[in-house]
């Protein structure tokens, strides 16, 4: 928590000024006792009247102050709190686009999802309580004592002794109910898990006759759940009336040795009502800061939680070649080849064998490389060394003769189109989506960018055109229509490098080939990769790179595969006839 | 609450009826406490009482008073706790029942229906929404009831001590209850801006924090964050109005309570005057007044946790009484053992009434032949295996497996046999074993091995940690999708039945476990009927008949040649893959 209080700075004032005024509300209800105490042992012992429509009045001017302090408090409190979430989301939100591939891979994307937003906004309620009520309650509780010992210091030590055991015994509780609540936590994350595999695996249970199985799995998870929360709900029971008999229990002596006080002529009757009245006002702040702990906690979890997020320190930063010295007009025109790669390793976090393993070679300007294996053998880690996305573990990837680590990140990635293997658009018009990569595309660039993709009778189909609306994640669309958009997104950027990465697997078999056709008649001077599982997908690229296990089994033509390449033969046959593998 | 929240009452009324006893004595334990809470402060004024100045206070009768009043905390703290431990049973086993009773109907709904709703929302319903019902009911029984039960009893109590003060009192307070709804009511409109931008905020982030990669692939970042703060301004905006203006609530009602106070001490302090009431009963006012006020304020908050609540349990019950699956005809014969024959007659189905999808399909099928279904990705191969497993029942026609309609079986007998492999692995987080003997507990150890070695897994299980005993997690996330698919391989070779539906990979699986994948099916298709979703040509070309299919429909069908002679949508298909 501490860490995030800089994004307080901003509202000093508020924060400062916020507590002051609810300090304020306090004292002017720790006075009321007093008040009352007066109105008792002089207005009613003296039949003065007008002393008590004098005190009366007061109590109510005190109630108004009192009420404007507290307004004054939660203003304060809730700006700089709701100040503090925007500074916080906007960092976070900052913190998030800085991080590379293998930070995201790490944290995993969901889970960041879910710290922008509800962990943030726990952190904000938090801090807003914080704010508002951590000072109030202690600030109650130690002015009531402190009051007391105005009236009597013998009867007040009754308070030194209450209020101590008290607090044990609200502590006590919260110590023994909230590791119990860990356990109600991961039994409804049972319950839940339940739910999810019945739902995704609901044909497979009905196939298998296994509903009943199921239905006494999940109630003996759900009884679990049952039985923690009832053993949460015993203990936490116990709070309210344990304090309720530690505050009677304090009542009845300040009421006898208040007895004692009075015969001696120490104090009056109203203020022994005063101190019953101060020993009320004390349970009710420790029942209001318990509860606020329990907040707390939560809070301090997001906290926690957030800060993780921002510990993901961004592996993947700017190279020192700038845009003039790298040149975009180098691009394009420079005769070193394209991409090239030298002994490069690369092991993904954590892992013990490396992804890729001495994979080398060189594309050319122009060239399309089709790379084949098997899932797991590398083909997108390969792909993802080439913008940068993760950095490799040995050796080196240069694009245009310059090593990828020299390059600034925006002048790499401009140059390099990427159509991922999960056809994602974003909510917005296609002409938005389109508009991705480059910022100021015109219509015309990307029409022909659609229509390289295939994706031109798409837009076309549609009476809105290149305006209409691509819902939220692009469910509108079928699975096809979104990747031969993805395909053209890459494209609009005119890029240098186009790798697709898997990309066609929803096209069916004609449309696939159209989309190569194009790819090579549209783009000159493009080098493209082309990533696949299907032979038919990469057989007639210019070179073929066949991967097995992280390593290059082999690397040329189809032809020449076929003739010297056994992981190739495997793939090819597995898949096509042998007339047409040709 | 409203009339239309009657319906639900009598629904969670009907889930309460089996804990009535405990209600009971909730409810008893709750008049003794709450009648002993207040009886405790006119105690105590009495004492206060006896205390009036030096030489007039009268310690055996404090003594007395003070020794009554420690038997009345007592009695009134094991009440409270008493009452909190009913209440607890209550909420709880209702809420497990309720819960127990949704998951039922999640295995009796027809896949028409959790097909149409997102996973994401038929959970909300099992899971969140029961939670949310599971505390406004607790703080319903906890908080309403004593709440209802202070007011009356203490209403009780202030009449039979002093008229005139009570008065004070009764109508002060409802001043409360108007400010609490007056600020409520402003406030619905600011959090209902709050929760909208919170939306648009959560989307926004949802589509680029979760696509990250993309973002930084298109070097979108500077701009996806403008777009951000736009809407991170306005929530602040929003939100500040509402977290305002929904905080001034308490601070209003302990003003009021402060006039309570002040009213109870000014009007007090005149009727002791008068002699009517000493200054220990001033005192037991004084007290009153606090506490009467109190359950007023819980109680608007109580209320509107309690509507919420309804709304969940609405939500809850309108999702346990979807239509489950049409059960079983009662006559409904439990099939054998099939021949392996099947004959499609005249089917005509489709998903929606406007859309119209089969239409009068015909197919012979004779026992051991293999049925290659292809067709570009989301042309409806799924529809046939809904039909054949009778996830889904025709619309017209029949289906005839065996000589029996499929529908005058039951649907376990139909089901027991097809063995099914779906190119969407599904495991159940557990182990190993439990996994390949899922539907057969107590499979001797041998059999499992003995399936797992004829789809090709035993190599990988036994390289794996604890071998058979290996914990699989969720959505089998520490295994490859190859070594998936042979799992869900050896969970059907455990035991074969005589029909079978096979979906082959399109992808995702490295080449040697493909081809093992490959050997495995080969091993299971011997002498059985199979269904193929088929994406390999080999496949296509050694199946005894090809349904080609488009668009949902079959629109084509016979074998390799008879289709390439016909030259229709399959020739084309088949003659593009090679073209260049």
């Amino acid at each position: 928590m501490r860490r995030l209080l800089p994004f307080l700075n901003g509202y000093k004032k508020e924060s400062i000024v916020g507590p002051l005024f609810k300090l304020l509300e306090a004292a002017f209800e720790l006075i009321v006792p007093l008040i009352m105490a007066q109105i008792i042992d002089v207005g009613i012992r003296y039949r003065n009247v007008p002393y008590i429509w004098k005190m009366g009045a007061v109590l109510v001017v005190f109630g108004v102050l009192g009420l404007g302090c507290s307004l004054l408090a939660q203003y304060f409190a809730a700006k700089a709190a709701v100040g503090f979430g925007t500074g916080l989301r906007h960092e976070l939100f900052r913190h998030i686009g800085l991080l590379s591939y293998a930070e995201i891979d790490k944290a995993g994307s969901s889970t960041l999802v879910v710290r922008m937003t509800s962990d943030i906004n726990q952190v904000q309620s938090g801090v807003n309580l914080v704010l508002r009520l951590f000072l109030r309650s202690p600030f109650i509780v130690v002015g009531a004592m402190i009051m007391s010992f105005t009236i009597d210091v013998k009867v007040a030590v009754i308070f030194l002794i209450t209020v101590p055991v008290m607090s044990l015994v609200i502590y006590g509780i919260m110590m023994l109910t909230i590791p119990l609540y860990k356990n109600v936590q991961k039994s409804l994350d049972q319950v839940l898990l339940s739910t999810r595999e019945n739902l995704a695996g609901i044909r497979v249970i009905r196939a298998f006759r296994t509903q009943n199985q199921e239905k006494e799995e999940f109630e003996e998870k759900s009884s679990r759940l049952m039985r923690y929360q009832q053993l949460v709900g015993k203990i936490s029971a116990l709070l309210n009336p344990m304090t309720y008999v530690l505050v009677n229990l304090g009542i009845i002596a300040v009421v006898w040795y208040g007895g004692g006080a009075v015969e001696a002529g120490r104090i009056k009757q109203g203020e022994v009502i005063a101190l019953v009245n101060y020993m009320t006002q004390i349970l009710l702040a420790l029942v209001a800061l318990a509860n606020l702990i329990v907040s707390f906690t939560k809070a301090m979890a997001s906290a926690g939680r957030i800060n993780e997020v921002f510990d993901l320190k961004p592996g993947i930063t700017d190279g020192p070649e700038n845009a003039q010295k790298g040149g975009k007009n180098v691009f394009g025109t420079d005769p070193l080849p394209r991409v090239t790669m030298q002994d490069v390793t690369f092991f993904y976090e954590g892992s013990q064998a490396p992804a890729l393993s001495h994979i080398s070679f060189s594309a050319e300007v122009g060239e399309t490389i089709g790379i084949i294996g098997g899932t797991g053998c590398g083909k997108s880690t390969l792909v993802n060394l080439i913008p940068r996305f993760y950095d490799v573990s040995k050796g080196a990837v240069c694009v245009n003769g310059t090593d990828v680590k020299a390059w600034e990140l925006g002048v790499l990635r401009e140059a390099i189109g990427v159509v991922p293997q999960k056809a994602v658009l974003f909510h917005g018009t296609i002409r938005e989506n389109m508009k991705m990569g480059k910022e100021d595309a015109s219509d015309e660039e990307i029409r022909s960018a659609l229509k390289t993709a295939q994706a031109l009778e798409i837009v076309e189909n549609k009476p809105e055109g290149l305006d209409t609306i691509v819902s939220e994640g692009g469910k509108n669309l079928s699975g096809g229509q979104r990747q031969r958009l993805t395909i053209a997104r890459a494209l609009v950027r005119q890029p240098q490098v186009l790798i697709l990465d898997d990309s066609a697997s929803a096209l069916d078999f004609a449309t696939d080939s159209r989309l190569r056709r194009a790819l090579k008649e549209d783009t000159s001077g493009m080098t493209v990769f082309i990533v696949s599982q299907r032979a038919a997908s990469i057989m007639y690229a210019d070179r073929i790179i066949v991967l097995d296990d992280g390593e290059i089994a082999g690397c040329g033509t189809h032809k020449e595969l076929l003739g010297s390449c056994q992981v190739y033969q495997e793939i090819c046959y597995s898949q096509l006839s042998r007339e047409e593998v040709g | 609450m409203s009339r239309r929240n009657d319906g639900t009452v009598k629904k969670i009324l009907r889930f309460i009826k089996p804990y009535l006893h405990y209600l009971a004595l909730s409810l008893v334990f709750a008049v003794i406490s709450v009648a002993l809470t207040l009886y405790a402060p006119i105690l105590t004024g009495n004492a206060i009482d006896d205390i009036i100045g030096t030489g007039q206070v009268d310690f055996d009768s404090i003594f007395y008073i003070l020794k009554i009043l420690a038997v009345v905390i007592f009695i009134t703290s094991a009440a409270q706790w008493l009452m909190n431990l009913c209440n607890n049973t209550i909420t709880y086993r209702v809420v497990k029942d309720v819960r127990t009773r949704a998951f039922a109907q999640l295995e009796i709904l027809p896949l028409r229906y959790i097909d149409s709703h997102q996973y994401g929302e038929t959970i909300s319903r099992i899971i969140t929404d029961v939670e949310q019902f599971s505390d406004g009911l607790l703080m319903g029984f906890t908080q309403l009831f004593t709440g209802i039960v202070t007011i009356v009893g203490t209403l009780i109590f202030m009449l039979s001590i002093n008229v005139k003060i009570s008065l004070v009192v009764v109508l002060i307070t409802p001043l409360s209850l108007f400010v609490a709804s007056f600020i409520a009511k402003r406030t619905y409109t600011m959090f209902r801006a709050q929760s909208e931008a919170r939306a648009k905020m959560t989307s926004l982030v949802d589509e680029m924090v979760g696509n990250q990669k993309v973002v930084q692939a298109f070097g979108y970042g500077e701009r996806a964050l403008d777009r951000f703060d736009e809407i991170n301004g306005k929530l602040q905006e929003v939100s500040l109005k509402a977290i305002f203006f929904s905080s001034i609530t308490n601070p209003s009602t302990r003003f009021v309570n402060g006039l309570v106070y002040a009213g109870v001490g000014i009007v007090g302090a005149f009727t002791a005057i008068s002699g009517a009431i000493s200054v220990g009963q001033l005192s037991c006012f004084l007290s009153y007044a606090n506490q009467y006020t109190k359950p007023f304020n819980e109680i608007s908050s109580v209320v509107t946790e309690l509507q919420n609540a309804f709304a969940c349990a609405k939500r809850v019950f309108d999702f346990i009484e979807e239509t489950p699956e049409i059960p079983d005809d009662p006559d409904a014969a439990a099939m054998g053992q099939a021949d392996g024959s099947l004959k499609l007659e005249d089917v005509s189905f489709s998903y929606k009434k406007e859309v119209t999808l089969l239409e009068h399909l015909k197919l012979e099928v004779k026992p051991g032949q293999k049925i290659a279904i292809v067709g570009p990705t989301g042309c409806g191969k799924t529809t046939l295996i809904n039909l054949l497993m009778r996830f889904y029942d025709v619309d017209a026609g029949q289906i005839i497996l065996s000589g029996h309609d499929i529908r005058e079986v039951t649907r376990d007998s139909l089901r027991a046999n097809y063995g099914m492999v779906l190119q969407e692995t599904w495991l159940k987080s557990g182990t190993v074993e439990e996994n390949i003997a899922y539907g057969r507990p107590n499979t001797p150890r041998e059999d499992i091995i003995a399936a797992a070695k004829a789809a090709h897994a035993h190599g990988f299980i036994k390289r794996m940690k604890d071998g058979y005993d290996t914990f699989i997690q969720e959505e089998g996330g520490n295994l490859s999708q190859g070594q998936k698919q042979l799992l869900c391989i050896a969970r059907v070779m455990l035991n074969l039945p005589p029909m079978l539906i096979l979906d082959e990979a399109t992808s995702s699986i490295d080449t040697r476990t493909e081809i093992k994948i490959q050997e495995a099916f080969q091993k299971m298709m011997e002498g059985r009927t199979s269904f193929i979703v088929a994406h390999r040509l080999s496949t296509i070309r050694e199946a005894d008949v090809i349904l080609v299919m488009k668009d949902g429909n079959i629109i084509e069908q016979g074998n390799h040649e008879e289709l390439l002679r016909v030259g229709g949508f399959y020739k084309n298909l088949y003659e593009s893959q090679f073209a260049h």
